[in-house]
């Protein structure tokens, strides 16, 4: 078993009501960065897992946010990394 | 009759609902989270509060606690649930209710008395209600305002799962009578096959004149009736 830090990125689902992304965007623009055209705020997850591979840590992931870190009824998750630590 | 009411690390409302269910006649029972039976209870609430911190998503954590193995089961065999607030939450994340509920649109924890129609007259929550009466019962929540797909929100009002709404004076559903922008209004929903409730207002604590409002007293009073039958 090798370990592994894998980062998850969760945002809000497209579509689905930001007030978070929409209040930052509405900052953002007050500051003069016109050129955002919108914002989604979500979660950022840093997992330190002992796996056999990338492939099993990714594959092992992929289902601790299909059963808890993402709210497959509102929330998109990506994968963004993994790297062996 | 007993009425097991689940206490999750952060529950605060577990107080309040016992004291409506003693007020009924009926034999309350904490239950807490780390235990696995739900041996004797007839009724299970899941009261409102803050479980783990609201850590992740509001109800995410609670819904793993080992004592949902044996609600979720309760609820599969048609025994009543409902789900306050937190409690709402923690039923979304464990599949016993559909959508979710997330931050309030204004960003805000609201604390307020707001006032709802009865949707639905005739579950077993609510058919101590005329169809259509209105309440006023407060709310507090941070994470209220229910979100579901189109197909869930349009099968919900088809299906007559839309038990309670936000409206206004006028019995009118609109964006300023909605405390947390809440798609369509929605405030409480029960479930397919009409055992399991979930609505963000708090009923356990609209039960006494003193309270300011005994207009909970409805939800409790339909749900012993029935399970006492």
């Amino acid at each position: 078993m090798s370990r592994f830090t894998v980062s998850v990125h969760i945002v809000p689902r497209r579509g689905i009501l930001d007030p978070q992304g929409q209040a930052v965007t509405d900052a953002l623009h007050a500051l003069g960065f016109h050129d955002v055209a919108g914002a989604r705020i979500g979660r950022h997850v840093v997992l330190e897992v002992a796996a056999a591979d990338a492939a099993a840590a990714t594959t092992s992931v992929r289902d601790m946010c299909g059963r808890l870190l993402a709210n497959p009824v509102t929330e998109d998750f990506e994968i963004a990394m993994v790297e062996a630590t | 009759m007993k009425v097991g009411i689940v206490t999750f690390p952060g529950s605060n409302c577990d107080y309040d609902a016992w004291h409506a269910v003693q007020l009924l006649g009926a034999s309350p029972a904490y239950v807490w989270h780390k235990e696995t039976s739900l041996d004797g209870i007839d009724v299970v609430i899941l009261p409102g509060g803050f479980s783990y911190g609201d850590y992740l998503r509001a109800g995410a954590i609670a819904r793993f606690s080992p004592i949902m193995t044996a609600v979720v089961d309760h609820a599969r065999r048609g025994g009543p649930v409902i789900g306050i607030c937190n409690g709402f939450q923690i039923a979304c994340e464990a599949g016993l209710l559909p959508g979710a509920l997330l931050r309030n649109a204004n960003l805000q924890f609201v604390s307020d008395m707001v006032r709802l129609r009865v949707e639905n007259a005739d579950t077993m929550f609510t058919h101590a209600y005329a169809a259509g009466q209105m309440l006023r019962l407060p709310v507090a929540h941070g994470e209220g305002r229910f979100t579901a797909s189109a197909d869930t929100l349009d099968r919900l009002d088809q299906e007559g799962r839309v038990v309670f709404r936000y409206v206004d004076a006028a019995g009118a559903v609109t964006d300023a009578a909605n405390p947390n922008g809440s798609m369509r209004g929605i405030a409480g929903i029960v479930s397919a096959e009409g055992n399991v409730l979930g609505l963000m207002p708090h009923p356990e604590r609209a039960v006494e004149a003193v309270l300011g409002s005994t207009d909970g007293l409805g939800i409790f009073q339909s749900m012993l009736a029935r399970v006492s039958a």
